[in-house]
């Protein structure tokens, strides 16, 4: 999927490559297969053609970073966007100054409310606080005995009924059965109901008017496509929720829904589900999200470490260096040192539209790269700038100071001769180009 | 009540948003390239996705250059007969051959297994069929009393194991009992899993082939269970169970949401597995054969 991925994209960057700023066309033709990647995440359709425009207008003449492609680029400014849509305010759930603090948990069948109760209790019960479940899901067949089972699992009390009460009965009961018995925090294990269902909804806003919950949570299933929309949007206008829980992320699904559901309800996500035991929830991480949902990660990764690490100083001495052709080794030394910068070298080529393919298979030595750098530091500094003076005795020394043999440092001079060759036809080289010219390896 | 309207009353809310756009989408337009967009649009927030949605319009823009859609009305017809063909039928599942016919449910979790065999199990007793169940769900918490309830609503027996069996075991004492009892069909519930859990799709092959070993025709039907409102991971979830242990069919649930249920759409052109049943309601009478004419129709008329 990623390689898929990456391969497509590489069809773009090429058209693209070589560009200082942002031009309206590169960012046309980059948004073109995002927005592919976005409907194939099950991100909703118009909260795609939306979230696009607003990229398209925010990314016209934006810099393009050394060394990075503008469709790179733009990956990178969707990704920001992404990231800033589906974060912001960090999501706890806020309890309630007199307790006990009631919530209530909704959702469709089978999104994983019953699950999701009983990890909330878990996490509740860790920080030293006395939960209560109410299974108030009286249609399921056998949805109170799971409840039960799991509240026993978990050494939770469950409060549940056999009668046929109705919800709002039960949960009126289970409130104060909480408050005499101190119990602090109370989760209502609502039934799973259709979000069109009016009868069902009607339902749940008298349960709301009741119970008085302190927050209503809806559930939500990662794995959901495009009518994620219409779910969230009708559980929040009969309910005001105050947040959603994604379940089932333990899977392989992109979880666009999550973006889709926040971007109709302004709600943020809280908590994410990721495991069939009952472990606590995970904390909702929207970096993981919109790497996950935009499927581009590593290209996410690369022009950060690009932005990192390239100081622009040093590119625009090393240009003036090029120009008038006076490529030195000691240059070549402040190139490796930057390009180690931006971690190990296998991963930064991999990471390279065109280069990820041709390094498969191919193991890239990082000692290589320590061995040209000891080489260089055995050299004087007249060595390294005029290499013609590099005599027989001279590199002896080298390889005796490096710790590597003569024809270690014949072969670095080679390379080191045939890249001042190439790095005259491309004056205006970058340091991905340097790369390619290392013989690695 | 026949049962195309049936179904036409279960989808009438599930089709209503395609409806209401495909038909402003029609209504007297002219047939050009911006109206094809539009429907490639509406098929995508059908949850058809983008690759199988780019094909159909692709091939209605092929017919449209060859001057064979004249008209908006035609257009409609030739999206209709497009995806009629890339569905086929599926037409149901037909109990026939060696006894006991044994049907295999799988899913990942919270699709809606254990209430689909259920109302297939009614079904099948209302026939005059005699049917066991085997709750094979020995892993989620209350899954075998859930079961329980069903056999019970069903009038099927059921074949029963503690939680935390073997799953395996419970399938064959399953298939042991039917053929001690002459029963027609065992319906096998499993545990909901997530396609990427390696272990867990171990233990369906597990399944299978103790069910195999014990019955060599068996399981006649591996039916693959769907949430209707699930996107595009369902065709990933497939794979891996095709992958896996092979299915021959699949159960579309919960489609009188407003899900549109379009994956099956893209599910049949990638993977060519047919829909065998939907579930339109929640009542027993609701689980029904998948008709890829009526489906069709009812979508669009």
């Amino acid at each position: 999927m990623f390689e898929a991925l990456s391969e497509k994209l590489e069809g773009i960057f090429k058209k693209l490559k070589g560009r200082g700023l942002l031009r309206e066309e590169d960012i046309v033709s980059a948004l073109k297969e995002i927005k592919m990647a976005l409907l194939e995440a099950d991100v909703n359709f118009k909260v795609v053609k939306d979230f696009t425009e607003r990229v398209r207008v925010k990314a016209i003449g934006k810099e393009v970073t050394e060394s990075i492609t503008p469709g790179q680029q733009v990956v990178k400014i969707v990704y920001d966007e992404l990231c800033s849509l589906m974060g912001g305010k960090h999501s706890k759930i806020n309890l309630s100054p007199n307790p006990p603090t009631v919530l209530m948990l909704v959702g469709l069948h089978g999104s994983g409310k019953t699950t999701t109760t009983a990890k909330l209790a878990k996490s509740f019960k860790k920080d030293g606080r006395r939960p209560v479940l109410v299974a108030m899901d009286t249609a399921r067949p056998a949805a109170i005995d799971q409840l039960i089972t799991l509240g026993a699992q978990i050494d939770v009390p469950v409060y549940s009924t056999r009668a046929e009460d109705s919800p709002i009965r039960i949960c009126a009961d289970a409130i104060k059965k909480a408050n005499s018995e101190g119990r602090d925090v109370v989760i209502l294990d609502t039934a799973g109901r259709l979000h069109i269902d009016e009868q069902l909804m009607k339902e749940l806003e008298e349960i709301k008017k009741e119970a008085k919950p302190k927050e209503i949570l809806l559930v939500a299933d990662a794995m959901t496509g495009q009518d994620a929309v219409n779910i969230a949007k009708s559980f929040d206008n009969r309910l005001n929720i105050d947040g959603i829980i994604l379940t089932k992320m333990d899977g392989d699904a992109r979880g666009g829904a999550a973006l889709s559901m926040i971007a109709v309800t302004g709600k943020p996500v809280k908590f994410i589900g990721a495991s069939e035991k009952i472990e606590a929830l995970e904390p909702f991480h929207p970096e993981r999200m919109a790497s996950r949902i935009l499927g581009m990660g590593d290209i996410v990764s690369l022009v950060e470490k690009a932005q990192e690490a390239v100081n622009i100083k040093e590119a625009v001495k090393l240009q003036k260096r090029l120009s008038e052709n006076k490529f030195t080794f000691e240059d070549l030394k402040d190139q490796l040192t930057q390009i180690r910068k931006m971690g190990p070298l296998e991963n930064i080529l991999s990471m390279i539209p065109g280069i990820g393919k041709q390094i498969k298979g191919m193991s890239v030595n990082d000692k290589e790269l320590v061995k040209i750098e000891a080489i260089i530091n055995s050299m004087t500094k007249q060595e390294r700038g005029n290499y013609v003076i590099i005599n027989g005795s001279r590199k002896k020394r080298m390889a005796m100071g490096s710790g590597t043999t003569v024809a270690d440092v014949n072969r670095l001079i080679k390379q080191y001769l045939q890249m001042k060759k190439m790095l005259k036809m491309f004056k205006s080289g970058g340091q991905s180009k340097l790369a390619k010219f290392l013989n690695f390896g | 009540m026949g049962l195309f309207e049936r179904l036409k009353e279960g989808l009438s809310k599930t089709k209503k948003l395609l409806i209401e756009n495909a038909e402003a989408l029609f209504l007297g337009r002219t047939v050009d390239e911006n109206l094809l967009e539009e429907l490639e649009d509406v098929l995508v927030m059908a949850d058809v996705g983008p690759k199988a949605a780019g094909s159909i319009v692709g091939a209605l823009r092929e017919k449209v250059k060859k001057g064979k859609i004249p008209d908006s009305v035609s257009l409609k017809k030739a999206l209709k007969e497009e995806i009629k063909s890339a569905l086929q039928d599926g037409n149901g599942i037909k109990i026939t051959g060696e006894k006991p016919f044994v049907i295999l449910a799988i899913g990942v979790n919270g699709v809606g297994k254990t209430t689909t065999i259920g109302k297939l199990a009614k079904r099948f007793t209302d026939e005059g069929l005699k049917v066991i169940l085997a709750a094979g769900d020995t892993f989620r918490a209350a899954a075998i009393e859930q079961l329980e309830i069903w056999a019970q609503r069903a009038h099927a027996q059921i074949v029963k194991h503690k939680s935390g069996a073997d799953p395996a075991a419970v399938a064959f004492d399953a298939i042991a009992s039917a053929r001690a009892k002459n029963a027609d069909v065992v319906i096998i519930d499993t545990a909901g899993r997530l396609h990427t859990k390696i272990n867990l799709m171990d233990e369906l092959k597990k399944i299978k082939r103790v069910i195999n070993k014990e019955m060599p025709s068996a399981p006649q039907e591996v039916l693959l269970v769907v949430d209707a409102t699930s996107g595009q991971n369902v065709i990933h979830q497939a794979k891996m169970f095709v992958d896996a242990i092979g299915i021959s069919g699949i159960a579309l649930t919960k489609l009188d949401g407003t899900a549109k249920g379009g994956i099956i759409i893209a599910i049949r052109k990638e993977l060519g597995i047919p829909v065998k049943l939907i579930g339109v309601g929640e009542g027993v009478e609701d689980l029904r054969d998948f008709d890829a004419g009526e489906f069709v129709e009812a979508l669009f008329e």
